[in-house]
């Protein structure tokens, strides 16, 4: 991402281009990532919802959402997804919070 | 010009000010001695003179946060307030500044705790004076309702979109009746004008973050950016006090020259002590005794290269602070008076005066001008002097 110098920033610090956090990557800031176990899935979406960084990318084009994995330029490593996981609480966790190793 | 005289307090002609100037939203808490400007505002609204929307908060740092959310939305917004009740809003003060809100406040100056005492320094504004607001400082209920008026022009004016604080001297100005010369309100109108917000939280067409993260990587960029804008005001307070002085004819610049003409000796201070200043440099001047005043208006943005030319080649200079910088040089208008003066063979010294609300009499000002003749005639004075107190 490209720094802007003061004479081309917006007065007041206001981010006048919405939707721009996108490009903003937060996905270092992790200690641990969540690893997607793809076969206990059950697509419930729930990770979807509690993830508080848009971070678990889905694919809603077919009747049903299915759970695509981790978008790890945004996942700050949080484990709320793994927390919430439904087939997690039955023993077979869809989402493994494992150390991130660099 | 028809100009109506009449005879308000401080207080209720700033609150004729604001009123004048149409503002959309006002937001404050009362304290003592600015709660009187409030009151009649309300009065107003409520006697449906006004229709701006105001916002009873519980707090000042509800009423700066208030301020701010209204501003960001758009609204011309004011707020009012004192002492403590300016320490409270602390936090949220820069925030308006650095957001670049043309919020107009009015700052009915006294002193800070502790021992409480609700008396006129101007310990209050002082505090505050590198969060990033404009300072205006009036001498009389005149100026303080000429002020109000004009800081609407200053606040929004398109370089430089910052705060302004109207100071006053709190009881010495804000209740005490005083002859002025008001405005019609229409000709207030057409003077002020309606208020352009430059961004707007409330447009669903154009969604703008306000007051987002900023680190290592930005935020050293903003502030130099903020930083611009005082440059700029300069020009543009002059600029409304020229266009001021047409409409009223009563001329304003970053300081009234009083007599320094020919002046050897000046004095240099802020508010509302001015007027006993100059009833005795004109007991002097009757003996021949070649000293002036140089009344500060504006102490944010400082005119540092205005007053190292007025004051250079004097033979003597001395800055009044109404507020102490504790462990400091002196107080900030001599810090940084002094400061301006750096590289000129002009001695400068400073007092510490009128704390609490401790009376700035003639005898006073007498003594600085005995002062003064002893520096100009080759004699020392300490840097830092105290004036009016038992010791």
């Amino acid at each position: 991402m490209s720094m802007i110098s003061t004479k081309d920033l917006h007065e007041g610090g206001i981010i006048r281009e919405a939707g721009n956090s996108a490009t903003y990557k937060t996905g270092d800031w992790r200690t641990f990532v969540p690893r997607f176990v793809e076969e206990n899935c059950i697509h419930c979406m729930f990770c979807w919802i509690y993830c508080p960084d848009t971070a678990i990318e889905i694919d809603a084009s077919g009747p049903k959402p299915v759970m695509k994995g981790i978008v790890l330029d945004h996942c700050k490593g949080c484990g709320i997804c793994a927390h919430e996981c439904p087939p997690a609480k039955k023993g077979k966790a869809a989402l493994v919070m494992v150390r991130e190793e660099k | 010009m028809e100009q109506k005289l009449v005879a308000l307090s401080g207080n209720e002609a700033v609150a004729y000010a604001f009123k004048q100037a149409r503002p959309h939203v006002a937001a404050a808490f009362p304290i003592t001695p600015q709660t009187e400007m409030m009151h009649k505002y309300a009065e107003f609204v409520a006697n449906g003179e006004s229709t701006t929307e105001m916002i009873l908060v519980e707090s000042e740092h509800s009423a700066m946060s208030a301020a701010i959310g209204s501003a960001a939305a758009g609204a011309r917004t004011f707020t009012a307030t004192s002492s403590a009740g300016f320490a409270l809003m602390w936090e949220v003060v820069y925030i308006a500044a650095s957001l670049r809100l043309p919020i107009c406040m009015a700052m009915v100056n006294r002193a800070l705790s502790g021992n409480i005492n609700i008396h006129c320094d101007h310990s209050d504004s002082m505090g505050g004076r590198d969060a990033g607001w404009l300072h205006l400082f009036s001498e009389n209920a005149q100026e303080s309702y000429d002020n109000s008026i004009m800081a609407w022009r200053i606040a929004e004016h398109m370089d430089v979109r910052l705060p302004v604080m109207v100071n006053y001297d709190g009881f010495i100005i804000s209740h005490t009746a005083d002859a002025l010369y008001m405005l019609p309100d229409d000709a207030a109108w057409k003077f002020i004008g309606k208020y352009n917000a430059a961004y707007t939280l409330l447009n669903p067409e154009k969604p703008i973050t306000v007051g987002p993260l900023d680190l290592t990587d930005y935020y050293f960029e903003h502030k130099t950016s903020q930083m611009a804008a005082y440059e700029k005001a300069p020009a543009i307070i002059q600029q409304v006090s020229d266009e001021f002085a047409d409409l009223t004819g009563r001329r304003y610049g970053f300081a009234e020259e009083y007599k320094l003409d020919d002046a050897e000796m000046v004095m240099v201070l802020l508010g509302s002590s001015a007027g006993t200043c100059k009833d005795v440099i004109d007991e002097y001047r009757e003996k021949g005794v070649k000293v002036g005043l140089l009344k500060l208006r504006t102490f944010r943005p400082f005119p540092a290269a205005y007053l190292a030319k007025v004051l250079g080649g004097r033979k003597a200079v001395c800055v009044l602070d109404r507020s102490a910088s504790f462990g400091g040089q002196g107080g900030p208008l001599f810090t940084e008076t002094r400061s301006a003066m750096y590289g000129q063979q002009v001695p400068v010294h400073g007092y510490i005066y009128g704390l609490g609300g401790r009376d700035f009499d003639l005898r006073q000002a007498a003594t600085v001008i005995e002062n003064l003749k002893k520096v100009a005639a080759g004699g020392e004075i300490a840097d830092i002097n105290l004036l009016g107190v038992r010791l």
